[in-house]
């Protein structure tokens, strides 16, 4: 399982990627590429297959065709002729590498806000119980939430459990970060406080490919606006390009203008 | 091993398993009848008294649900004649035992389904200027009973296995024909086997049948 | 009445004993084989699915008369040659066995799919998803319906009493037939039984409570 890290590598690729579940065809040849650094976000309408997509990055639902690797390896499948599924040993140490947070946050409800954060550390990462408890307190701190270390999901509102699920997914120090619709099933006055820790990890040079429908959100963090519509790549570009009035991609535009003025800004 | 299947003898005697399964299906419905009725009488009456009432109700579900059925069939067939001074046959008595058994538990399942009938509906019954009894006609009670179809058929299908239990005062249903043909042919294994295979088809039929019930009529949880 | 009562429990106690002991054999046994068996249910290869499947439907089919019945005059055509006491505790076991691998099966099914997906995506491999993140939020809705199931292996103990094991009901059945006063023997005997299984499932209500932070 070398690594082959060149400057030049991408840090994700996906080729060619199909999926179908069953005989909806979801995934019909997706290509895509994110540098170290990048923020790339996935927008586009319910069904288009955005976070089917994410999902198969980190291996979460297995592709039938093409090629998805993070810095050169392979995921999910032998890099070889074969296609055999890796084991699960290699696939749990894929998975190390890249980060998730759930649009349903999915804490861990028997443990606290501290303790969903060591698990990885301690277990995945093999780090001590002190320098665990350590790590996570730093990041519960990043998030805003040491206060509530103790504290069970259940005692926490839906933006601070998302904030958790963040530092737990970062705290891992993953190559990069998915995010899928993380702020979908946040109240909207919540949303702000995660957007905000999620735009500094931004700032910090995180890479990340985020599904969302925030679509000032995606404007202010991304590089680059991937929009995607029944299963394909329908159009890819900068922010300003994606967003200007002389979008000529017709399903773009009628998409977009279902967004009221006030929630493009 | 040296013991070898021979059903013959069992087919030769299956008219005291079919009669058997007949009568156990009998006893079924009989209970589930009457313990509807109390069932459902009680649970309104739950649901609607006080304190004392409630308590008494209670009262009478916990100590069916914590003594064993074949005690309750017992007690009912040797204890209760010595009171009143009266003999009844062994299957009524047993029908009295199963149904005041069934009643118990069906007591929980209305309660629940009762308690489950979304509040906006009962609202919508007084805004039209429906009295409590009519809300209690018109909306509550066909709406909890869909909702109690469910936990209904189950009832049934377990009140269909109790029934073995009335062998044990000799009603000829279908564990007493089972036990009759093994204590006169030795047959052990056949009849077992028979018996098991009866109890379950029977008991995947009854579920198959109100499972098209529930479809048509259940509201979804 | 009373004096009746009173003449009994010399007589009542070693049945009671029977049964306390028959029904906690049953329940740590079936607890043991029970919990193995619903994990294999649901995480083994289908050679193993199926089998499991179908001893506890098939189990859960029957009346535990019937079980018990077929296990105790069956087993001695297979060799093995039991007392009463060990055929009827076998027969229970096996019955509660089923209704374990039930409980296990829900327990696990019930626990939402985001928490697989959430231990899958921190890197942990499957023994790990399981012990970690699973097995304490199933184990948290297992219990419930466990202890609601202890009151059926003591309910179902009276049955041995037709196997000629010496347990609570033997006994009584036994006085009734000396002292020819049913009702008073039957009402004490219910009440003992009662305040066992009520004793239970105050028990087991308290731990719902208790646990009710996890669901949603």
């Amino acid at each position: 399982m070398a690594a082959s890290s060149s400057a030049t590598t991408p840090l994700l690729r996906v080729r060619a990627v199909q999926k179908s579940f069953g005989s909806t065809h979801v995934l019909r040849g997706i290509d895509l590429e994110v540098a170290r650094g990048e923020v790339v976000s996935i927008i586009g309408p319910s069904g288009s297959g955005k976070t089917t997509l994410l999902r198969c990055v980190n291996f979460l639902e297995p592709y039938d065709q093409g090629s998805i690797a993070i810095d050169g390896v392979e995921v999910g499948y032998r890099g070889d002729e074969t296609r055999k599924r890796r084991s699960e040993r290699d696939l749990a140490r894929m998975r190390a590498e890249t980060g998730m947070v759930f649009q349903l946050f999915n804490l861990f409800p028997h443990l606290t806000a501290l303790q969903n954060i060591t698990l990885g550390l301690t277990k995945v990462r093999g780090l001590g119980r002190a320098e665990a408890k350590d790590k996570a307190m730093h990041w519960l701190g990043r998030v805003g939430l040491t206060d509530k270390a103790d504290r069970l999901p259940s005692e926490l509102s839906g933006g601070q459990q998302q904030r958790v699920g963040i530092a737990r997914a970062v705290a891992m120090e993953p190559k990069i970060l998915l995010l899928d619709e993380i702020t979908s099933a946040l109240d909207p006055e919540l949303i702000g406080e995660v957007l905000d820790v999620v735009l500094s990890l931004a700032a910090e040079g995180m890479t990340m490919l985020t599904v969302t429908h925030e679509i000032g959100f995606a404007r202010d963090a991304s590089q680059r606006i991937v929009f995607m519509a029944e299963g394909t790549i329908s159009a890819e570009g900068p922010p300003a390009e994606i967003f200007s009035a002389n979008q000529s991609n017709e399903r773009l535009r009628s998409f977009l203008a279902r967004f009221s003025a006030a929630h493009r800004l | 091993m040296g013991y070898v299947l021979n059903f013959t003898l069992i087919w030769r005697h299956f008219d005291k398993l079919w009669s058997g399964l007949i009568l156990s299906l009998e006893l079924a419905v009989l209970s589930i009848g009457i313990g509807c009725i109390i069932g459902l009488a009680l649970a309104i009456l739950y649901v609607s008294g006080g304190r004392i009432l409630r308590s008494l109700i209670a009262a009478y579900v916990e100590v069916i649900r914590n003594v064993p059925l074949i005690l309750l069939v017992y007690l009912v067939f040797y204890g209760i004649p010595t009171v009143f001074d009266f003999a009844y046959s062994n299957t009524t008595s047993f029908v009295v035992t199963l149904s005041a058994y069934a009643g118990a538990y069906l007591v929980e399942v209305f309660r629940a389904g009762l308690d489950a009938v979304p509040r906006g509906l009962i609202d919508a019954g007084k805004a039209i200027g429906l009295t409590p009894f009519q809300r209690l006609v018109h909306v509550r009670l066909p709406t909890m009973l869909r909702i109690a179809l469910p936990a209904l058929s189950n009832t049934f299908v377990s009140l269909f296995k109790d029934t073995s239990v009335a062998s044990v005062i000799a009603v000829p249903e279908l564990t007493y024909g089972a036990q009759w043909i093994n204590f006169n042919t030795f047959r052990i294994m056949e009849v077992y086997l028979v018996v098991t295979g009866l109890y379950l088809v029977t008991g995947y039929a009854i579920l198959i049948g109100l499972r098209a019930l529930e479809r048509r009529y259940a509201i979804g949880r | 009445m009373l004096d009746q009562i009173a003449y009994a429990i010399p007589f009542l106690l070693p049945g009671l004993l029977v049964t306390i002991e028959v029904s906690l054999i049953t329940v740590a046994v079936s607890t043991v084989i029970g919990i193995v068996l619903g994990v294999g249910l649901v995480y083994g290869p289908a050679a193993l699915r199926w089998p499991i499947r179908g001893f506890s439907d098939i189990i859960r089919g029957i009346p535990i008369l019937v079980l018990l019945f077929f296990v105790y005059y069956g087993l001695p055509l297979t060799g093995l040659n039991l007392q009463s006491f060990a055929a009827a505790v076998l027969g229970l076991t096996i019955f509660k066995v089923a209704q374990v691998i039930e409980y296990v099966r829900g327990a696990i099914e019930t626990v939402p799919r985001g928490q697989m997906d959430a231990a899958k995506a921190i890197g942990l491999p499957f023994h790990e998803r399981f012990f970690y993140v699973i097995a304490p939020q199933a184990v948290r809705r297992f219990l419930p319906p466990w202890l609601n199931g202890v009151t059926d292996a003591v309910k179902g103990s009276a049955l041995i009493s037709l196997l000629g094991v010496g347990d609570l009901l033997f006994g009584i059945q036994k006085v009734v037939a000396r002292t020819y006063d049913p009702l008073a023997l039957y009402c004490f005997g219910a009440l003992l039984y009662f305040v066992m299984n009520y004793a239970l499932s105050i028990a087991s209500r308290a731990l719902e409570r208790r646990f009710s932070y996890i669901r949603e």
